[in-house]
């Protein structure tokens, strides 16, 4: 076996090591920004690859806000080659679920009466949350799974979308005023798109 | 301090970016503030919300074995003797076809043989580099308890075996916990031990890595690793115990799987 055959074999192992932990969170955020599970696959396939190419000249940021650039910026291209700033909305709200019809009928929000079926009402206000998320318009929706989920701090947000942190920040006030009266079900304030769900491949 | 600062702040406040300096003074607004109290209330309670819903998705194995498959396969760790003792299958395909004079079950099996070694030296450096991920990354485990009747019953539904969960706490080994990982691509039972302040993991599945039966040590990376197939299951040990001490665990828990429950 050759040296640079080595080499190329033990920058594998480094990459696998270092990027495959934060998979899930990739892929989180592939789902969010591209609003659907095949769309989402192809974009952490092609972020992984970039990674590896350009492993070589990593030198931070840190692993996992580095990929969720690559990534941001592979959905980008995607959207620009399609010549619009996003797809039409396949939410990724009810992966969990299961396909529960019933789900589909539910009033974004509502106020419970304390009752012996939490569990259950805990689960609604799950899917109607993760359908608020998927509703928001993009870069809103970018900032909370970010902050959210992914828990990058502003300034790892602000350098990943090239923006200042003061953006950041009105961006998340932005979100979560929207969230929030959403929640609530004001007038004026639910997104553009209705939440009207296909639901995904039975999971 | 103004109600519109106020709005945007109350957010760096709950998500905890702000210095003291900064977060005193937005506290002291919202103390006297009852608009912007309620405000910081909602979003509270929003951000919890958001927490509970848990948005976070998991990725399909599928995709994670798509990503592996695409990496170069890891190199086998370069021992001059092993270059001899394993000739690449082009070679011995050539041999092969050049009309050696060896009958086809024969050949068969030194092709199997050949594969075998091969897959055992690539699980056994995943097995390694899983282990070292976990160490790394944070994520020793995914159901931490000491409670073997607990750590057991996770796997159930996530894999297609129902590993063997063995409380060795008594013969010195702390139970920690359990993990799903994945190794080839396939999704296994890491099961986390300790002593003193060495990690062990034990991965269990089935068909991971050889069929071959008995134990198989060897280092890899500075690290022990023992291999041994038992009721239909491979077992991986890996850690940086000493090589003694690593048998020992692999002793015992194979005593306790082959013991019937009593």
């Amino acid at each position: 076996m050759t040296d640079d055959a080595n080499a190329e074999q033990d920058k594998a192992r480094r990459f696998r090591d270092a990027a495959l932990p934060y998979l899930d969170d990739v892929y989180t955020l592939a789902r969010y920004l591209m609003r659907n599970a095949a769309d989402a696959e192809d974009a952490v396939q092609e972020c992984y690859l970039r990674a590896l190419r350009h492993f070589d000249s990593y030198r931070g940021p840190a692993m996992k806000p580095w990929l969720l650039t690559i990534l941001r910026n592979v959905c980008n291209a995607e959207f620009a080659r399609r010549g619009k700033q996003e797809i039409p909305a396949r939410i990724p709200a009810d992966d969990n679920a299961a396909n529960d019809s019933a789900a589909e009928d539910l009033p974004l929000w509502q106020e419970h009466a304390a009752s012996a079926e939490t569990a259950l009402l805990r689960q609604e206000d799950g899917i109607a949350i993760r359908r608020l998320v998927a509703d928001l318009p993009q870069q809103f929706r970018e900032a909370i799974v970010l902050r959210e989920v992914n828990e990058l701090s502003y300034d790892e947000i602000a350098k990943l979308a090239g923006v200042p942190v003061g953006t950041v920040m009105s961006r998340l006030a932005r979100a979560r005023a929207m969230l929030r009266a959403a929640w609530h079900g004001a007038a004026g304030a639910t997104p553009a798109t209705p939440p009207k769900t296909t639901p995904e491949a039975a999971s | 301090m103004n109600c519109a600062e106020s709005e945007i702040l109350i957010h760096a406040l709950i998500d905890g970016e702000l210095d003291a300096g900064h977060a005193r003074d937005i506290e002291a607004h919202v103390a006297a503030c009852p608009a912007c109290a309620e405000k910081l209330e909602a979003f509270r309670g929003l951000r919890e919300a958001i927490a509970v819903a848990n948005l976070k998705e998991t990725a399909p194995a599928s995709l994670r074995s798509r990503i592996e498959a695409a990496l170069p396969r890891p190199a086998a760790p370069v021992i001059a003797p092993r270059k001899f003792a394993r000739p690449s299958r082009r070679a011995f395909f050539g041999g092969f076809a050049a009309g050696a004079a060896l009958s086809g079950a024969l050949a068969a099996s030194l092709v199997l043989t050949v594969f075998r070694n091969d897959e055992r030296q690539i699980v056994a450096d995943e097995v390694v580099s899983a282990h070292v991920r976990s160490l790394q990354a944070g994520h020793l485990m995914d159901v931490e308890t000491s409670d073997q009747h607990t750590v057991k019953p996770w796997f159930n539904g996530k894999l297609d075996v129902a590993p063997p969960v063995i409380d060795l706490t008594a013969q010195g080994f702390t139970l920690l916990g359990g993990r799903l990982d994945y190794v080839d691509g396939e999704p296994v039972a890491a099961i986390v031990y300790q002593r003193r302040k060495h990690v062990i993991n034990l991965f269990v599945a089935q068909r991971l890595g050889s069929r071959l039966g008995g134990t198989k040590s060897e280092t890899i990376q500075g690290y022990n690793v023992r291999h041994w197939t038992e009721q239909g299951l491979d077992f991986w040990a890996v850690s940086d115990l000493a090589t003694d001490e690593l048998d020992e665990f692999a002793r015992k828990v194979s005593a306790a799987v082959s013991a019937p429950p009593s």
